[in-house]
């Protein structure tokens, strides 16, 4: 697709993984819940003005949107600490082996003195202003990962608290949830030595299976997922935040080269049509009268509402809102990113799209006359009251005058087509000060206990899967990334006349398949698996039945394995009745054909009986019951 | 810069020259290069580690162990200082004028992203860029008077910020803003009621429970909340204003005889105890919910009084308390003593005949209740009897504290024990109420 090598492709990854224990300062176990808190604070975060010129644009850019956070609140399962009423108690123990635990696994040194930050967050994500981090481990010359494509170097790994979950968020207000507030979070973060883009999926992959094989860590969608610092050598670094599919990796790199190409090329126009910075001087003017002969319905409705029209012009830009940068994604969709983000619009109208909406040609060159711009330029249109419009369209402005010089650094939200959208723009140097209520944390004691047994390598485990119980390596793997490795083992040893493959097959790939069908596998326990295999090893269990019996215990917490299997066993007495009848039913095909009628006769009883028993035992008896049968008559 | 560390750190840094601040590169054992600003270490942490700053802005120690090789990169001496423009500007109109009267806390302190150190704020003006909405309600200036924890305070340092008070009321402002820490604010709330006599312009004091150097710093609310008090408020009376709720809201301002701390830590620890708070304020509106206050007047003169008798002791009695520990009274010189009994105002019998002996020595015995809320009560259990006919001093629902602080004051006035007494019992300044209301308790639900 590209020549990477040639675009100075680099990407370096940050792999952010929830720890499967109780919050990281307090004692609150970390649970997600569903139903609508039943208590709601407010709350605002302030910075000293003074700083601002020093703060990150990230910071300056919330604080300058002086919203309100409103927080909510499960009075049950959530402390003083999480809404900041209350210091930190001590850092989680078990977190922090964990992440030394992994540390150690890359081979990392781990810091003597581990020293708990506060990393300065005022979009109201967290209700102190501030993430708790702490640097636990730093790279050394042994601390990578090989890929097909070659080693990527660890750069760092920190144990922090993960953020409150965000419930709505305007320019004004933002609501978070704080149940996941203060969930641990190992994150690892990778050089810039990703070339390619299927070398940062499996690097992702490879660091993920190694997270995993702590066996301490959340499964479950959301509890993993990555950043990816993209750039090429002529554009800028970009943060994709939060990608959750490992699939998903190598699409959006290449799809975030292709825009920053787009780009590139949009500012070589720009350059070209002569545009310089102070072209983009246009005011704001309002428009509502010009519209009210448009008949779009969304036009029409907003004006009715009492909202108004404003608009900018964009000088010489006729053309350029239009071009794709990315599949299905326009430049003018990156300017309305901006007017959505910084003004909280629904969207905006631009000039090379605007016929679409019904605009006449004659009521565009209107528009564009009232702006003080003729048929070379661009105007973009947002229907709001007049402050909102001053944000949005300002913001406009400003990233479109940035397409005259930069690729402007961002922090940017996958869309799962595999595009980018533009969340806000990319964080400065952190500004961080230490956490002044928790004392520094000699790690020296856990660092001794930890080396002492170390978990087992997930390349190890899997080649061990496939020496112990000659399972094939896809299987091994498939295992080893579905977390249920140290069942199978445990269901394989138990039950050595049960073929491992098939105990893989059952807790891997049925297991997707019945996902796909839509049931909620996530519902049974590792027991409810022990169980079925040792009804199966008894006989009380046919393997035929094992997908149906796992769909129904997922789908009714009710009833019991014990239940359904008596409901679907079959007592030899009750088989004998039902081969009897069908030999009856048969006596005349049978008696043409003799012990060729074997073939019919077992197909007839197995219609019957599928799933209830296993068919080697039917198999046995039918033969038997044919061959009883043939003598008698025979006689 | 010095070098703040001792011991083996000391000794390895400072051959190479290096101090505070300096930036310096570390080479382990394991061939890990680290280099950052050398960061100040406490006393009380050990000396085998070295606490770097790193250009990831995290902080790490490393073990004087671990390191095979440390180098000075370059002296910073200070760190740079940070150049954060001053945006604000005192307006010079009209605006009633405010100070701010300091004593310390961390509502007047601020954090050096560099180091992570806190530090004072020195000019206003930097408090103002914060919460620049004061600057349009007040010309708040900047009396920085004293800076210490709370907790050190003592009786001669109220009497300092009492005159102070004078000297700001007597002299035009419009009210009194004293930034304090927490942990005893209420006790020099309580303290500037008595010692301030004939006030007419509100006193208020104010902290911070989440310090300011924090984002989510209560600080801002409750800064504004008491210039809006000070400038619009019509009360007359010393004061805390403070967070009302969990949410930045409104605060409530709260008598300063009838304040009381009690949540070590959230925004609104601060309850007013047997009466209802005297108003809420929000950022639009104040809004009066206890009618009996002492009025703001345009003139008057307020006088300070200079004289505390700080030998004055708070007993918190529990059972089993043996009489033995009274004898300290007497050994040790003081001069009177405030108990906090159980329930209606009782100690164990044990107790009173040396009690008996206190009072017949000339030392005024006061007795307070732990429950805090509701009046003691001498006359319904034979201990309350006994106890008053041993002379104690009973003094309805005053609060342990403020009786505390009232006998300091009274007894810097006389030392004649029927007039100690008459003014122990006597409602001075709100601290005994003729009347509880059914709703003050519990506290929370309403008023």
């Amino acid at each position: 697709m590209f020549d990477y090598r040639a675009l100075g492709l680099k990407v370096g990854i940050e792999i952010h993984q929830r720890l499967n224990t109780h919050k990281l300062f307090c004692n609150c176990p970390s649970l997600l819940k569903e139903e609508e808190p039943p208590l709601w604070f407010k709350r605002r975060l302030r910075v000293s003005r003074s700083e601002l010129g020093l703060i990150d644009p990230a910071a300056k850019f919330e604080q300058l949107r002086d919203r309100e956070f409103l927080y909510g609140v499960y009075p049950d399962t959530i402390c003083e600490v999480e809404l900041d009423e209350c210091p930190p108690l001590p850092i989680n123990e078990e977190a922090l082996t964990t992440s030394i635990e992994v540390a150690l696994m890359l081979k990392m040194s781990v810091i003597d003195e581990i020293h708990v930050m506060r990393k300065i967050v005022i979009d109201g994500s967290n209700t102190t202003g501030f993430q708790r981090t702490a640097l636990v481990a730093v790279g050394n010359e042994n601390s990578y990962i090989e890929t097909t494509y070659g080693p990527v170097r660890i750069k760092t790994l920190c144990l922090e608290e993960e953020s409150a979950f965000i419930v709505e968020s305007t320019p004004l207000k933002a609501k978070y949830k704080l149940d996941r507030l203060g969930i641990p979070l190992v994150e690892i973060a990778t050089e810039p030595d990703i070339w390619h883009p299927e070398q940062a999926k499996e690097a992702a992959l490879r660091l993920g299976r190694l997270l995993r094989a702590t066996g301490k860590v959340m499964r479950g969608i959301g509890t993993i997922r990555q950043d990816l610092n993209i750039s090429i050598s002529k554009g800028a670094r970009q943060e994709v935040k939060g990608v959750q599919e490992l699939n998903a990796i190598p699409e959006i790199i290449n799809r975030e080269i292709q825009r920053q190409i787009s780009l590139l090329e949009i500012m070589k126009e720009l350059k070209a049509r002569g545009l310089s910075d102070d072209a983009f001087n246009g005011r704001i003017l309002e428009v509502t009268d010009l519209l009210r002969e448009v008949s779009t319905g969304f036009v029409k409705r907003a004006i009715s509402r009492g909202e108004r029209a404003y608009g900018v012009l964009l000088p010489s830009m006729k053309g350029i809102l239009a071009k794709e940068i990315q599949p299905g994604r326009r430049f003018g969709t990156e300017l309305s990113d901006y007017a959505k983000v910084f003004g909280g619009v629904g969207g905006i109208i631009h000039s090379d799209e605007a016929h679409s909406y019904g605009f006449e040609e004659d009521l565009i060159a209107k528009i564009l006359k009232e702006l003080g711009g003729g048929s070379e330029d661009a105007f973009v249109l947002v229907l709001s009251s007049e402050k909102v419009a001053k944000l949005a369209l300002n913001a406009v402005l400003e990233r479109a005058r940035l397409a005259l010089r930069e690729i402007p650094t961002e922090t940017r939200k996958p869309l799962p087509d595999g595009n980018t959208s533009f969340s806000r723009p990319l964080p400065g140097s952190e500004r961080m000060y230490p956490e002044t209520d928790i004392p520094p944390i000699n790690s020296k004691a856990i660092v001794e206990k930890v080396s002492q047994a170390l978990p087992e390598y997930p390349e190890d485990t899997i080649a061990r899967l496939i020496d112990t119980y000659g399972i094939s390596q896809e299987l091994a793997e498939l295992l080893f990334d579905s977390w249920r490795f140290k069942l199978f083992e445990e269901i394989a040893s138990n039950y050595p006349k049960i073929s491992p493959s098939f105990i893989a097959t059952t807790l891997t790939s049925t297991l997707t398949a019945l996902k796909r069908e839509g049931i909620p596998i996530e519902k049974l326990e590792d027991r409810t698996f022990i169980e079925i295999f040792a009804y199966l090893n008894e006989g009380r269990l046919a393997k035929e039945a094992i997908p149906e019996v796992l769909a129904e215990l997922a789908l009714d917490k009710t009833v019991s394995l014990e239940e359904i299997v008596s409901e679907r066993y079959m007592t030899m007495e009750q088989l004998d009745k039902i081969i009897d009848a069908k030999i009856a039913e048969l006596q005349r095909e049978i008696s043409e054909r003799g012990e060729r009628a074997y073939g019919m006769l077992m197909g007839r009883v197995m219609a019957e009986v599928r799933g209830r028993i296993d068919g080697a035992v039917v198999s046995k008896r039918v033969k038997k019951k044919l061959s009883e049968f043939l003598q008698k008559t025979q006689k | 810069m010095p070098l703040s560390y001792r011991g083996c750190a000391r000794e390895l840094l400072q051959v190479k020259g290096i101090e505070d601040y300096d930036l310096i590169r570390i080479i382990r054992r394991d061939g890990v290069e680290l280099s950052g600003i050398l960061i100040p270490r406490a006393k009380l942490e050990d000396d085998k580690h070295i606490v770097l700053k790193l250009r990831n802005g995290y902080n790490v120690g490393i073990s004087i162990e671990s390191i095979s090789e440390i180098e000075l990169l370059s002296k910073r001496g200070e760190i740079r200082k940070e150049k954060g423009k001053i945006t604000h500007e005192i307006p010079v109109g009209k605006l009633p004028r405010v100070p701010l009267i300091v004593t310390g806390g961390t509502i007047t302190s601020k954090v050096d992203y560099a180091t992570g150190a806190v530090k004072p704020y020195e000019r206003p003006e930097e408090l103002l860029d914060l919460i620049p909405e004061i600057s349009e309600i007040a010309n708040l200036s900047y009396i920085p008077l004293m800076s210490i924890f709370s907790e050190n305070m003592t009786a001669q340092q109220w009497i300092r910020i009492a005159k102070e008070v004078e000297k700001e009321i007597n002299s035009g402002s419009e009210g009194v803003i004293i930034a304090h820490g927490t942990d005893t604010m209420h006790f020099t709330a309580a303290a500037l009621s008595f010692l301030l006599e004939g006030l007419f312009k509100p006193v208020i004091l104010v902290g911070a429970q989440r310090s300011i150097d924090r984002p989510s710093t209560d600080a801002v609310l409750n800064l504004f909340s008491a210039v809006k008090m000070a400038v619009e408020g019509p009360i007359a009376e010393s004061m805390i204003v403070m967070h009302g709720s969990p949410s930045d809201d409104y605060a409530y301002a709260i008598r300063g005889v009838r304040a009381r701390k009690m949540h070590t830590s959230r925004r609104d620890a601060f309850l007013s105890i047997n009466e209802p708070p005297l108003a809420k304020i929000t950022r639009k509106s104040i809004e009066i919910i206890n009618k009996s206050y002492n009025k703001k007047r345009k003139d008057g003169e307020v006088k300070a009084t200079e004289k505390m008798q700080d030998r004055v002791a708070l007993i918190y009695s529990w059972p089993g308390i043996s009489p033995d520990f009274l004898d300290f009274i007497v050994e040790k010189g003081y001069f009177g003593l405030i108990l906090a009994g159980t329930g209606l105002g009782h100690v164990p019998t044990v107790l009173i005949p040396k009690i008996r002996e206190l009072t017949k020595d000339g030392i005024p015995v006061v007795m307070t209740s732990q429950c805090l809320f509701g009046r003691t009560n001498l006359n319904v259990y034979e201990t309350g009897r006994l106890l008053l006919d041993a002379g104690v001093i009973p003094v309805g629902d005053m609060l342990p504290e403020v009786a505390l602080v009232k006998l300091m004051y009274v007894m810097g006035k006389t030392s004649d024990i029927d007039e100690i007494k008459r003014m122990m019992g006597e409602n001075l300044r709100g601290e005994i109420s003729k009347f509880l209301s059914i709703t003050v308790f519990p506290p929370g639900r309403g008023f």
